[in-house]
């Protein structure tokens, strides 16, 4: 039977929510902070990059959300650590578009390997900005920016 | 029993009858039947109030206290008259203490502001609870800031009770306004008003009440609760939105100076000075929400058909359900248990979170309210980031919990 809440909530969302990876963590020689924040429905996350020579040496993240914000910035330490700075940035544009347009065309689903479980998300209109909320943080990280980050204003 | 009656006679209630005059309840989401248990953030609305906007556009609209024309005297008097049963509904002295605002949070705004801006001086105090929504917080930092004055909490317990002995600590020469909600839209405790307006009083300052939601669930009389201001929303007493009522006792709003500035607010405008009309036409800038008003008089009226003595008993006896439902669940924690408590279920489940729980009751049909509830220092208070609220209407129904509970188990089900 078709079971549209276990299409969001798959096993490895619920493996991720419960058992977040690289969390929480503030690896050693941090020197990309931000801080990401959905005051609507209080889902807080602080993201903490080592960046070197264009990499992503180390990464992990802080905070509190939902199943879904949880689980999405789980998968996305999983992802990019390791990634050169600039993959990281093509990945993140990739999830950004993925989640939030309508029509994505099926060899950008195929970029995503594992993230591509965050799909799910689509069919709830209400939650996409839960699982934005930690890429946004990561690029801000990557860029420096200071300020809060948020995806449900 | 024969002189219990002869003290007030209520109508035999009936939710299914009371049910079936609501036509957004009778439809299905994602092919469950819609229960709504969020009534505590917006009331479903009966026929009777839509039937009653459509016929004021269809039939009777036209700008109200200007015009000589029959359409200006039939919505004048169709507005005016909500204003007579809403004063006669909260037991006011007269409708002229009745000021049509856009909701309890406009109402609000409006004495922080008039009444502040008049009364406060430097060093004053305002004190308001621990348990406020943001709309009895926000409008008071605003005037202490401008005034210098210091706004002070009155805490409460993990009970979700205020502290009456700290509040009587706090209480002293400089208080000038004790802003309290009647029930707690976070946690369902019901507040002891009429004490607090007693201790307030005897210490020379004003009592404003929120009441956005206690007037759905109880008879309101604000003669015998003896507080100065006493605000309500429309929306969350059956009626349409962008419309509330402001009472305030008629000596303390004939000296206030008005809140916004434009036609209908004035008596004589010069380029030099203008002379400002009476209360309530003083705070009533502009053209009103004359059809909200005419809903809410309706919605106002239906609701006292009921019999609102029913209607506390109906909501206590869902409460009471639900309660004794979440005792049984296991990793579930009610937030709010006060011995006091309007129909409110606001709860936790362990290992997951409100906003998951929000989804998976509305895939069931489930409408209920995940967040902060617009009082994050309750949230504070509990150490939790939000909460799910089931909150009770007139025309739920022991099957509405039941609903709740089966998505509960499927939450918990789902998360393993």
């Amino acid at each position: 039977m078709y079971d549209a809440l276990r299409e969001l909530y798959e096993d490895l969302i619920l493996d991720h929510n419960r058992n977040p990876r690289n969390y929480p963590i503030k690896p050693e020689g941090t020197n990309h902070s931000a801080h990401g924040f959905n005051s609507l429905c209080g889902d807080e996350f602080h993201v903490h990059l080592k960046i070197a020579d264009g990499r992503i040496e180390d990464i992990g993240f802080e905070g509190a959300g939902c199943a879904i914000s949880t689980a999405s910035s789980s998968l996305m330490t999983e992802a990019v650590k390791g990634m050169k700075v600039e993959d990281a940035k093509t990945l993140f544009t990739h999830v950004h578009e993925i989640l939030t347009e309508e029509q994505v065309r099926d060899d950008k689903q195929d970029l995503l390997g594992k993230l591509s479980v965050l799909i799910g998300v689509k069919e709830y209109p209400l939650r996409v900005k839960c699982a934005t909320l930690i890429w946004h943080t990561l690029h801000a990280a990557i860029n420096k920016e200071q300020g809060i980050i948020s995806t449900d204003d | 029993m024969a002189e219990q009656q002869s003290i007030k006679v209520e109508p035999e209630f009936d939710v299914a009858q009371v049910r079936a005059q609501f036509p957004s309840l009778n439809q299905q989401v994602y092919d469950h039947p819609l229960v709504y248990l969020d009534s505590g953030a917006s009331a479903q609305k009966p026929d009777v109030v839509i039937d009653a906007i459509s016929n004021y556009y269809r039939n009777d609209h036209a700008n109200v206290h200007r015009g000589v024309h029959k359409l200006a005297e039939r919505a004048t008097d169709a507005f005016e008259g909500a204003r007579e049963r809403i004063a006669s509904f909260i037991n006011a002295e007269s409708p002229r203490e009745i000021i049509f605002v856009r909701g309890a949070t406009e109402g609000i705004n409006l004495v922080a502001q008039s009444w502040g801006q008049q009364n406060l001086k430097s060093g004053d105090e305002v004190m308001i609870t621990e348990m406020e929504h943001h709309a009895n917080i926000v409008p008071w930092q605003f005037i202490c800031q401008q005034k210098n004055a210091v706004l002070k909490v009155i805490p409460m317990n993990d009970r979700g009770e205020l502290l009456m002995d700290s509040f009587r600590d706090l209480l002293s020469a400089k208080t000038r306004m004790v802003a309290v909600t009647h029930i707690s839209n976070a946690l369902g405790t019901v507040n002891p008003v009429k004490e607090i307006v007693s201790l307030a009083h005897h210490v020379g300052a004003k009592v404003l009440i929120d009441g956005a939601q206690a007037a759905p669930h109880s008879k309101i009389d604000i003669d015998e609760i003896g507080c100065d201001f006493y605000a309500f929303s429309g929306h969350k007493v059956y009626g349409p939105t962008g419309i509330g009522v402001l009472w305030g006792r008629e000596e303390l709003l004939a000296k206030m100076p008005p809140y916004q500035g434009g036609g209908e607010m004035i008596r004589r405008v010069t380029f030099e000075k203008s002379d400002f009309a009476s209360p309530p036409y003083r705070f009533e800038a502009g053209t009103p929400n004359i059809a909200g008003a005419v809903g809410l008089g309706v919605a106002i009226d239906w609701l006292d058909g009921l019999g609102l003595g029913n209607v506390s008993t109906h909501e206590a006896a869902l409460l009471e359900y639900a309660t004794s439902k979440a005792k049984e669940t296991p990793g579930m924690r009610i937030i709010g248990t006060a011995e006091n408590k309007a129909g409110i279920l606001s709860f936790e489940l362990e290992g997951i979170h409100p906003h998951d729980l929000g989804t998976i009751f509305d895939r069931q049909g489930v409408a209920i309210r995940a967040g902060h509830h617009c009082a994050m220092p309750v949230m504070q208070h509990f150490s939790v980031p939000a909460t799910v609220r089931a909150s009770f209407g007139v025309y739920n129904t022991l099957e509405d919990i039941d609903a709740l509970f089966r998505g509960v188990a499927r939450a918990q089900e789902l998360f393993g």
